[in-house]
């Protein structure tokens, strides 16, 4: 019954392919069909590179229907180098080794499981990104896109503003 | 558009009824609203609720509840905001008497929980959330609710025992309401050593499901006193929205739909924060307190805890928030939670609130929220 739900944002949930507005240049994930900034149509198709840091985090312990074998699971808010933030889960890290402002990478794994004979859904999640050290130097070298927000105390604007190209 | 006033309310307590079923609280909550204001009929029915299809396997609330407290032919409807259900169908009864196509008109807001297993009505408060973007990625009610407490700590530099307060004040007021669903005190210690549910979030930060139903009566102010002499004015009503998705918000730590709202009341009954004496905001986590204060206007960014660390929340204090108990200590039946909002305010201003009745209280001010933050309904109510 569901499948077609799933298979329409495949492309968000294996690429992290989200849009940029033709008309102001902000990056949107997850798409939409306006941009949220200028109100122009959004419909350039544009893969995020995976690339973010950990804005907030916590950990879900009673489940909703279809993650209860994955319990306990840590849950976040990535910053995306672009400058969106995304919902995903945290793997292959414990919650005491995760913090605000890790940085983090996306990995394509298993989200959901339908019951014993059912769909299996898979999508992004994030995981701490390799250290800088034992990256190639020219990607060591590349600096973020966007400038992060400063965990300063208070916003002078609202995010969105400070994370626009 | 005519003046419009409350001219009766009734509540359930709230808690596990196990022995009655979702027509029987709303026709109770129904039935005290109508005794309150003396009538014996209504012209429409609004029904806020959020899970009935989902938790009972029941949709067409209105037709249902008008059927089974007998006014068979009324024009009834569901109204479906989320958590932001009951305030919801207030605003749409208020159009209906203010527009004058309605005169006497009945505002429920009913759910029934505890039916369901714990997973089911996890997966049920999810669909709040975003569904592709947010529940498909496991996330829960609570854990999104986490993720804004943690951020606000972080951001701001608070500990979690900043937050107790919230807790402490909400559980202490519903010592004296009989309609609340705890009613013991907290102490500090026990919200320390609480159990962590979503960290930082523990079990003391979070309102618990419930069932109940509350309800008013809405007339013309032009004849509110021929039905009571204690008829309370809505001074204004105004609903507005925000992204679903907290990562879509352009600052998840600001509440912009909870300020657009709080600004369109106050601009439509013409009076400020200051003016306020009592004020039933959505403690569905202790957070949400905080946030909504600082949305209202009550505090400025990154300050609402303040107010609660400093006791200016309490009955005596600068600006008392859940007289009743709150959504932690008095109950969150989720659609219904918005009208008991309405409903306690209605009995600060008709010096009805007993023990905890708030002094020389005018003007009372409700914030009821629907999921995160994406729709938000705030109401501002006048003693006359
Ligand atoms: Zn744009």
């Amino acid at each position: 019954m569901e499948v077609a739900r799933y298979w329409r944002t495949t492309k968000q949930r294996y690429q992290l392919v989200g849009e940029k507005c033709p008309q102001c240049g902000r990056r949107i994930f997850p798409p939409r069909d306006v941009c949220p900034v200028c109100g122009h149509e959004a419909r350039t198709a544009v893969q995020f590179s995976g690339k973010g840091e950990v804005y907030s985090y916590s950990v879900v312990h009673v489940a909703p229907e279809g993650y209860e074998k994955f319990v306990p699971y840590i849950v976040a808010l990535v910053r995306l180098a672009e400058g969106p933030l995304v919902t995903a889960q945290l793997t292959d890290v414990d919650e005491s080794e995760v913090w605000i402002g890790m940085p983090v990478e996306m990995v394509t794994r298993v989200l959901r499981e339908d019951g014993e004979r059912g769909m299996l859904i898979y999508g992004y999640k994030f995981r701490p990104a390799l250290p800088v050290n034992n990256q190639a130097p020219q990607a060591a070298a590349q600096p973020m896109r966007t400038p992060l927000p400063k965990a300063n105390g208070v916003h002078p604007e609202p995010v969105l503003q400070a994370a626009m190209p | 558009m005519r003046d419009v006033s409350i001219i009766g309310i009734g509540q359930t307590p709230v808690g596990e009824h196990w022995d009655k079923s979702l027509r029987e609280l709303a026709y109770q909550a129904l039935l005290a609203a109508m005794q309150s204001a003396g009538v014996e009929r209504v012209d429409a029915l609004y029904v806020g609720n959020m899970l009935s299809g989902e938790l009972t396997a029941q949709e067409h609330l209105g037709a249902l509840i008008a059927d089974f407290a007998g006014l068979r032919g009324i024009e009834a409807i569901k109204v479906e905001a989320a958590c932001g259900s009951g305030a919801a169908a207030l605003r749409v009864g208020y159009m209906a008497v203010a527009s004058g196509l309605c005169d006497l008109v009945a505002c429920i807001g009913v759910e029934k929980m505890t039916d369901q297993q714990g997973s089911t009505v996890t997966s049920a408060l999810a669909m709040a959330a975003d569904a592709e973007y947010e529940a498909l990625q496991g996330l829960t009610f609570v854990s999104i609710n986490a993720l804004l407490m943690r951020r606000y700590m972080h951001e701001y530099g608070y500990r979690k025992e900043d937050f107790a307060n919230f807790a402490i004040n909400a559980h202490a007021n519903a010592v004296n309401n009989p309609y609340a669903m705890f009613r013991s005190p907290i102490t500090a210690a026990q919200f320390a050593e609480a159990k962590p549910i979503a960290d930082p979030i523990n079990l003391l930060d979070s309102s618990p499901i419930a069932d109940g139903a509350a309800c008013v009566i809405l007339a013309p102010t032009s004849i509110a006193r021929e039905f009571t002499d204690k008829p309370v004015r809505v001074r204004a009503i105004a609903i507005a929205t925000d992204t679903l998705a907290v990562h879509d918000r352009r600052d998840p730590l600001y509440l912009e739909g909870g300020a657009l709202s709080a600004q369109k009341a106050y601009a439509m009954a013409g009076v400020g924060p200051a003016d306020i004496d009592v004020f039933e905001l959505h403690d569905a986590f202790t957070i949400m307190s905080a946030l909504s204060l600082e949305a209202a206007g009550f505090a400025p960014r990154g300050q609402g805890v303040r107010l609660a660390m400093d006791g200016e929340i309490g009955l005596n204090g600068r600006i008392p928030i859940t007289t009743m108990g709150g959504l932690k200590a008095r109950g969150h039946p989720v659609g219904a939670t918005g009208m008991y909002q309405i409903v306690e305010v209605a009995q600060q201003l008709r010096e009805e609130a007993g023990l905890n009745q708030v002094k020389n209280a005018q003007l009372g001010m409700a914030q009821n929220i629907g999921g995160s933050g994406a729709t938000v309904v705030t109401t501002i109510l006048e003693r006359i």
